[in-house]
């Protein structure tokens, strides 16, 4: 500890209370301490454990402790928001324990979307000392009439796990609301508490509240390093495949004598079946869980409540564990298959253990031998502590929109003061004057060229010059659709009860589309049980009970999560290093050599083009290593130009690693750099993307979040579906008749960020211009083994809407003639 | 299944007896009844965008121009003598007020030499004050027997819109959903032709007792329009 953190003393009866415990001050306590009474921001980044928590709310607890009873303010002295409401509910449990030991005269109240209304109401009369809240809930006070006054004397904004907040919408629209806060109390200090990063100046800039100002830097000290082992199953790794069935039988082995395990999987489809498995073995009858985002909340809470009781030793999980309340008795992380980023890795990592100085344990399983390659390179990473980076972020207009929106239901405002006020949120440092008066446009009459609506605007400009909502009404609809998450149309998944199939009891909830490659009559498993699919009616899926059957599984190769670009460097450095083969298993080791031999192993700034002929087609396969969605929107640019080229292209599949296209002509006779040319990301791209499903995916999320389509009426909740249509229709009118309208930029945007991965792609081409390696081969490589086994087990992404109705009618045709 | 009579059409559409008539189910979503140079269009919910956007949900305006220049193209393509409104023309009782003077001169100059059509809806019961043509109830060509909503029980000899009839069909990996004309070749069920007009599922059970026999969807699609079986249809 520095000399000067060393004089910093905490007050009574604070040192009694760490005294009696046994416990004394971590630096970063203390120095967090300090920060407060400079009264200067901070960023603290600390591992788990590391009483992150507690530095973040001492300061405040100390401050209302001191401050003079008699004429203390009314407001909320300190607000703090976490990304999950069951955290927010958890910490404030967690703050009654000092509180109440040190008999301190202190209220400290959550509030999420699931708080009684009783309490809410008590709450804005009587708010409490410390606001335990998430962003949604955030964004909704800024849109209330009485926001000013409620956080006049907000001294303290706390943001937890900021790390996993800022780089989304949800981001940018809580950066919003934290530069409307500091306009109601511009002394109020900003407080982020974060996992390890790869950079924190990111954080800080998008923390500042304003361009340039400073947010100091705090580091805890770090926790012991992670002990990562690679399961091998009787020390081989297979072909192809992605669900780590192969080891099973290991992985229960491991779990059996771990204390207590969280077991991560990729996929919804991939934790049904690891569950499924693990109980086939499940001999001694262990207590083990599942937990993913498609079962209904309250099994998750369930489970969850089990977990923190300590009842069960190992639970099955997404990315919906991934962050969260601790559990301080995980000793085990397992991850089955690769693990596609090594920051969210060593998030997981972090959930065993929450002892600082023992070391976290985990366990990489790979499926396949690509995944093994790509587990190493995370071992690597995570040793190394070296992670993933994010890039800076710019803010959503739909953000925006939304943002303004809730202003002018809250209090009218001057356009010009407003612009300065957004430009202080980190994410929107840039706005131009133009895209804001098009955001105010499009709030107000939703910003067309055809000015037809003027006489329906939602704000208005009165005689004073002030914007302001249009009435009561328009207000209250606006605060029904508060929020940036946009989360797909759920439907209900219930027993089939007596012979006319109706709707019984509930076992859960899936997302449109989760259930789409099944027939009615196929099996399934859901919930951890077996399921016959009866049919659809409106939001429900009808099951009946098909225990001890086989379920039909879905061989569903993609995560949701793409590899990321910093771990693909790492596998395509490990793979084109020969001397650094040494620490792979022995068949893959061999594989790798096998493929130098009778292939080529591509330099660390290559990429590998194979051609080959096999059965009656001719195929390409291309290594490039930089995630499924890049690669996906690269074979399909690909396919339409080898169209163009008669080449005769008949499919292709994709992984994170590479992709392969067949067609009925040869092309090993192609130029290759004019194939690959950059200028595939222009018209070609825009005509496919137009077209595409996912850049309706991204209009329907801006047209939520914007305000153009309500997601909740007043009186009846519209269901998704019928939302998911009518934003189609919107998107096909709105392209025809004003193409350079806001949100289809907005939803452009986002496709060729998220979806699409056009950024990254481009970075792609960029590099491999002139570095293409191609082996001309007569049969195939090992490289390309994995990828031909998985010709046929993927849902192509490329199968157009016209194909599967022509082929509907074909066989109707047939059927018909025959 | 035999019973329906259906073949694909040089235009991209599909041709199909309904009851005594043959009528072409073009691929856009007009039925052209061709012995009789009649073009019938259903539901097109004019203005449909401008009655939200008086809600204060801002749809774009350009719906009512989207669905003039689909019937725009359908009347180039084909020279009608007649075009019949199926009804639901107007989205509600005020469309044809709201709607901009541009649109309603296209009306206009499309009636020039045909005959148009109103047959009411339940969203326009009074049909257009202002445009031309004639407001009816039900009206008969060729042995059909033209209506807004189709009456209960199966029917021999009837064209009608109302349901705004889809159809889901599963491929691998995905489903497509559109709309689509839906027949059991004694009556038939009109898509909606509006482009702010959603769909309802034939698979839906207010389609269930319109048929005698496991009726043919027709989807329409940017070119073709595509038969598709009973058995092949899907709920949503």
């Amino acid at each position: 500890m520095d000399a000067a953190l060393a004089q910093i003393e905490l007050p009574q009866p604070f040192d009694a209370w760490f005294a009696a415990r046994g416990w004394r001050p971590r630096a970063h306590q203390l120095a967090m301490l300090d920060e407060a009474r400079a009264g200067r921001d901070a960023l603290l980044i600390a591992p788990t454990g590391g009483g992150k928590t507690l530095a973040g709310f001492l300061p405040s607890l100390i401050q209302l402790a001191e401050r003079p009873r008699p004429n203390a303010p009314p407001g909320v002295h300190t607000l703090y928001i976490s990304p999950l409401k069951a955290l927010a509910v958890d910490i404030e449990r967690n703050l009654m324990a000092p509180i109440s030991e040190m008999g301190l005269s202190i209220k400290a109240e959550s509030r999420t979307g699931d708080t009684g209304m009783a309490r809410r109401q008590r709450q804005r009369v009587k708010p409490p000392d410390i606001l335990l809240t998430t962003p949604e809930q955030l964004a909704l006070f800024c849109a209330w009439e009485g926001a000013r006054l409620y956080f006049a004397d907000l001294a303290c904004v706390i943001i937890d796990e900021v790390h996993s907040v800022w780089p989304s919408k949800r981001g940018d629209l809580l950066a919003l609301d934290l530069a409307r806060l500091q306009q109601f109390a511009p002394a109020m200090r900003r407080v982020g508490l974060s996992a390890t990063v790869d950079d924190p100046a990111v954080i800080q800039r998008w923390m500042a509240p304003r361009p340039g100002a400073e947010v100091d830097l705090v580091l805890g000290a770090p926790g012991a390093p992670p002990v990562v082992d690679i399961l091998l199953s009787g020390g081989e790794v297979p072909w192809a495949g992605h669900t780590a069935h192969h080891a099973m039988a290991e992985v229960y082995d491991v779990i059996r004598k771990a204390r207590i395990a969280l077991v991560f999987v990729n996929t919804r489809f991939q934790a049904e079946f690891a569950f499924q498995e693990l109980w086939r073995l499940n001999e001694d009858n262990l207590p083990i869980a599942l937990h993913h985002g498609s079962l209904a909340a309250e099994q998750r809470r369930k489970v969850e409540a089990a977990m923190a009781r300590g009842a069960l030793r190992a639970v099955v999980c997404t990315s919906t564990l991934d962050l969260g309340i601790d559990w301080g008795d995980v000793d085990l992380v397992i991850q089955l298959a690769s693990p596609k980023g090594a920051s969210r890795m060593v998030q997981r990592i972090g959930r065993a253990n929450h002892r600082l100085d023992e070391p976290s344990h985990a366990l990489f399983v790979p499926a396949n031998r690509f995944e093994m390659l790509e587990c190493q390179a995370a071992r690597e990473a995570i040793a190394e502590n070296a992670l993933d980076s994010e890039p800076e972020r710019v803010g959503a207009l739909d953000v925006l929109a939304q943002h303004i929106m809730g202003l002018a239901c809250s209090e009218p405002f001057d356009l010009v003061a407003l612009y300065d006020e957004l430009r202080t949120a980190g994410p929107y440092r840039d706005l131009t004057w133009e895209d804001y008066e098009q955001v105010v446009d499009f709030v107000s009459t939703g910003g067309y060229a055809l000015k037809t609506y003027d006489r329906f605007r939602r704000i208005v400009q009165g005689l004073d010059g002030l914007w302001r909502v249009r009435n009561e009404e328009t207000a209250l609809r606006h605060r029904m659709n508060v929020g940036a998450i946009v989360s797909p149309a759920m439907l209900s998944v219930r027993i089939s009860s007596g012979r006319r199939s109706t709707p019984g009891r509930k076992i859960g909830e899936v997302e449109e589309g989760y259930l789409e490659v099944l027939e009615p009559g196929d099996t399934f498993v859901f919930a951890g049980q077996v399921w016959r699919l009866m049919g659809v009616t409106g939001t429900d899926v009808l099951v009946t009970s098909a225990a001890g059957e086989d379920a039909k599984m879905p061989s569903w190769g993609g995560s949701k999560f793409a590899l990321s670009t910093f771990l693909a460097k790492r596998v395509r450095e490990l793979m084109s290093d020969g001397d650094h083969w040494a620490v792979l298993p022995g068949d893959v080791r061999e594989w790798l050599e096998v493929q130098r031999d009778r292939s080529a192993i591509p330099a660390r700034d290559e990429m590998l083009l194979e051609t080959f002929p096999h059965g009656q087609r001719h195929f390409m396969v291309v290594y490039p290593f930089e995630g499924r969605l890049a690669l996906t929107t690269l074979a399909m640019l690909l396919t339409r130009r080898l169209e163009r080229l008669g080449v005769g292209p008949l499919g292709f599949v994709c992984n994170d690693y590479a992709l392969t296209i067949w067609s009925l002509k040869p092309m090993d006779r192609l130029d290759f750099a004019d194939l690959f040319a950059e200028d595939m990301l222009g018209d070609d791209l825009e005509a496919w993307l137009a077209e595409s499903a996912m850049m309706k995916g991204a209009f329907k999320a801006c047209a939520l979040i914007s305000g153009l389509i309500e997601r909740r009426f007043r009186q009846d909740k519209k269901s998704g579906r019928q939302i998911s249509f009518s934003t189609d229709l919107v998107y096909d009118v709105l392209r025809r008749h004003q193409p350079d309208h806001l949100l289809l930029r907005a939803a452009r945007a986002d496709a060729a960020k998220g979806m699409v991965d056009v950024a990254r792609l481009a970075q792609l081409l960029v590099r491999i211009k002139g570095r293409i390696r191609h082996a001309a081969l007569d049969h195939l490589s090992p490289f390309s083994v994995p990828m031909m086994l998985e010709i046929g087990r993927q849902r192509s992404p490329g199968t157009a809407g016209e194909m599967i109705l022509a082929d509907a009618a074909e066989t109707l045709i047939a059927e018909a003639t025959a | 299944m035999s019973a329906i009579a259906f073949a694909r059409s040089g235009c991209g559409g599909v041709v199909a007896r309904v009851g005594e008539a043959e009528a072409l189910l073009r691929a856009a979503g007009a039925l052209w009844l061709a012995a009789a140079r009649t073009l019938v269009v259903a539901d097109l919910h004019f203005e449909k965008g401008s009655a939200y956007a008086a809600r204060g949900q801002m749809l774009p305006p350009y719906d009512t121009a989207e669905t003039l220049r689909r019937l725009a193209a359908e009347v180039e393509a084909l020279a009608p003598a007649t075009v019949v409104f199926l009804g639901d023309s107007f989205h509600d009782g005020h469309g044809e007020a709201r709607m901009a003077r541009p649109y309603a001169e296209a009306l206009v100059a499309l009636a020039r030499g045909r005959t148009l059509v109103w047959v009411v809806g339940n969203h326009d019961v009074d049909g257009p004050a202002n445009l031309p043509g004639e407001v009816v109830e039900t009206l008969r060509i060729e042995g059909l027997t033209l209506r807004h909503e189709p009456e209960a029980g199966a029917q021999d000899g009837e064209a009608a819109g109302h349901l705004h009839p889809c159809a889901r069909v599963s491929g691998p990996g995905r489903s497509v959903r559109r709309s689509c004309f839906v027949t059991d070749g004694r009556r038939i069920v009109l898509p909606a032709f509006g482009a702010y007009a959603g769909g309802l599922n034939v698979r839906d059970k207010a389609f269930a007792a319109l048929f005698a026999v496991p009726p043919l969807a027709v989807a329409l699609g940017p070119r073709h329009a595509q038969p598709i079986g009973w058995r092949r249809l899907v709920g949503d």
